[in-house]
């Protein structure tokens, strides 16, 4: 269906299931409960899934496909992010013209930053992309104070000209909007003990996720998206076969870029500021480790890894010491401190060392990510299933 | 009619002389084949030609057109496929997807942005890769990851995947090396077909000289970097310098 395979849309099928009910799936727990902590239905978080999500598929056709490892793309982002806060300021608060700005800037830059990066492969193309997103990094907070607010940010302000729409709304600054609909508006359900919330802002992410996502998938199953997996496994025959490879890396590079600032574009949509260190180095490290952790070159590998580096960044970082103290409470009084005292090294502001820790332990154990992980998991239901039923595993050993 | 010409062409590393002065000129339409000792500078004039290494000195000319300076992907689309020593395919992907690539190459040049299309609507891309896999008798095997073939059967794949570009002239260094003997008389056989087929010329580096006396139409013996005779096959089997300087005490 709409031009992918029956596996490949089947999982466009699980994607869009998955974010249109994430409010439910992701708020499990009654509000008033012990385990309400574990609940990531809220909106601001659930709209950093999907934003991370995009951020991480389109790296993925990058550096999942050609195998090139930007350490930069933190960069587009945050170019995008600024693009769009300008499209706030100068023509008004609607979100389509921000994110077309935030998605077009941040394309002419990787453009630019990819056609001279690209011509070392490797390790020297990864110093380069790093090195060149520290230099807008530096130039975003002091040189270009002007333009992007230097280190305390770029905010909108009454005094902005918006010439599309109103400077001010009942004397503040209005909101963003998608044609009049709020982004920030949000239906609270409240069902027994539990509450859900349904937020515009969400859905909007949510929807340009899903369409992404999609795109992704047909990069995957094009002509194209072979050339890029072939230059990956040898980029020596690929020019002996004909093909220049360097346009296709670029246009994977620029794709890419693309797709950074279409983040960057709704992370300002859902919060219109954007400051630099959104293009900090670690923050390019972020989605390199969100992709690797979810699986690499697989499709729905870099939403997975983004959606679990986002839940642990935020619900393993609220875990502080007297959470814990009340968890180890039963214990007896000696044992309990020492639990606390492990327990708080990874959780709180700790929450990095069980990033290490997990990431570690995917990398070692399940080098293909999460995914690699499910397959498993599927594998031993199967096998199961082929024991109850050795007649037919007979026949299709395969399976 | 010459359709590479090779002029004075020399090359060093360092202080090893790789290429002396080599003349060498490749008619169209022929088999013309290349011996010599291992380190003669056979793979090294190959490089020379594809645009992998550019000569200290001397040119090289592809149907009057200078291949000097171009990229490597460029004198591919001027039709010139190269198999090389040791296999050179797409390990990570299948066997159909490396036969599709070059089928791919050949139909859209050297750049496409075809990033919505499917793979799998390319009819036209897929007929044709079938039947060089047929051709190899590698059909059943179109699924399988190019890394875990054997060694015969890789080079058998990235002998499939320049022939199915149609090159005009086709460079073959040591294809049948590491192939047992049926698989090597395959090969001869497969060549010998598309020869019969269409028009191609194939200049060969072969140690085997089963391979080489059953194919070849014209013979250049290469020590150290220069060219000692060229011949026809049963000239080049009585020449006493040849004996001497190769093919010694070999069974000829
Ligand atoms: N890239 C290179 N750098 C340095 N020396 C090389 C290089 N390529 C080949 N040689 C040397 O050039 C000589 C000819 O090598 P080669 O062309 O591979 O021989 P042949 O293919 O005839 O066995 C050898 O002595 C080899 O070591
Ligand atoms: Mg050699």
């Amino acid at each position: 269906m709409f031009g992918l395979t029956a596996k490949n849309t089947r999982l466009l099928f699980l994607v869009i299931f998955l974010v249109a009910f994430a409010p439910f799936l992701m708020n499990p727990f009654p509000a008033d409960s012990a385990m309400a902590q574990f609940n990531a239905g809220y909106p601001d978080l659930m709209q950093r899934f999907v934003i991370f999500g995009i951020f991480a598929i389109g790296f993925n056709i990058l550096f999942g496909l050609t195998g090139y490892l930007s350490f930069g793309h933190a960069a587009f982002l945050g170019v995008g992010s600024y693009a769009g806060v300008w499209m706030f300021k100068l023509l008004g608060m609607n979100v389509i013209p921000a994110i077309a700005a935030s998605v077009l800037v941040a394309g002419l830059l990787s453009v630019v930053i990819g056609y001279i990066c690209l011509r070392r492969s490797g390790i020297y193309f990864s110093i380069l992309t790093l090195a060149f997103a520290q230099m807008m990094f530096a130039l975003a907070a002091s040189v270009l104070t002007p333009i992007t607010g230097g280190e305390t940010g770029l905010t909108l302000s009454l005094s902005d000209p918006r010439i599309l729409g109103a400077a001010a709304v009942d004397g503040n600054i209005p909101v963003p909007s998608f044609f009049g609909l709020e982004m920030r508006s949000t239906y609270e359900l409240a069902v027994g003990g539990w509450s859900f919330s349904f937020n515009t802002g969400y859905y909007f992410c949510a929807i340009i996720m899903v369409l992404a996502f999609y795109a992704s998938i047909r990069i995957f199953q094009s002509p194209f998206g072979l050339m890029l997996r072939a230059i990956k496994t040898n980029q020596t025959r690929l020019n002996y076969t004909g093909l220049n490879s360097r346009p296709y890396t670029l246009a994977a590079f620029v794709i890419s870029g693309m797709y950074a600032g279409l983040a960057g574009g709704l992370m300002v949509a859902m919060d219109p500021l954007a400051g630099a260190e959104r293009m900090f180095w670690t923050a390019s490290g972020e989605v390199v480790i969100m992709t690797i952790l979810g699986g690499a070159g697989t499709m729905i590998g870099p939403v997975l890894g983004a959606g679990a580096i986002k839940y642990m960044e935020n619900i393993v970082s609220k875990i502080n010491k007297a959470v814990l103290e009340q968890w180890f409470a039963f214990m007896p009084d000696g044992m309990e401190k020492a639990f606390v005292t492990v327990f708080d090294m990874f959780t709180g502001k700790g929450w990095h060392l069980t990033l290490g820790v997990v990431f570690m332990l995917v990398i070692i154990f399940l080098p293909g990510g999460l995914v690699e992980g499910g397959q498993r998991i599927k594998g031993l239901f199967s096998r199961k299933k082929a024991q109850d039923t050795p007649s037919d595993a007979a026949k299709t050993p395969a399976e | 009619m010459a359709i590479l010409e090779i002029k004075n062409v020399g090359k060093r590393f360092g202080g090893l002389q790789a290429l002396g002065d080599v003349n060498l000129s490749v008619a169209e339409n022929t088999v013309h084949a290349i011996i010599g000792p291992n380190g003669a500078g056979k793979s090294t004039l190959l490089n020379c030609l594809v645009g992998k290494l550019i000569p200290d000195t001397g040119s090289v000319t592809f149907q009057g057109q200078s291949l000097l300076g171009r990229k490597p992907h460029e004198i591919n689309q001027m039709g010139v496929s190269r198999v090389f020593q040791t296999p050179e395919i797409f390990a990570d992907l299948t066997v159909m997807e490396n036969i599709m690539i070059p089928c791919f190459a050949h139909r859209d040049g050297s750049f496409k942005m075809n990033a919505f299309a499917a793979v799998r609507g390319q009819g036209d891309i897929k007929d044709q890769a079938e039947a060089i896999l047929d051709d190899v008798n590698m059909l059943e095997k179109r699924d399988m990851h190019a890394a875990s073939l054997s060694r015969g059967d890789k080079r058998r794949l990235e002998m499939a995947m320049c022939l199915v570009q149609e090159p005009k002239l086709l460079l073959l260094d040591e294809p049948t090396a590491g192939m047992a003997r049926a698989d090597t008389n395959n090969t001869i056989d497969l060549l010998k077909e598309i020869k019969e087929k269409r028009d191609i010329t194939m200049a060969i580096i072969e140690h085997d000289m089963h391979v080489v006396f059953s194919m070849a139409e014209r013979i250049t013996v290469l020590a150290q970097g220069t060219p000692l005779v060229e011949d026809t096959p049963d000239n080049i089997k009585g020449h006493p310098k040849v004996r001497e300087a190769y093919l010694g005490e070999a069974q000829v």
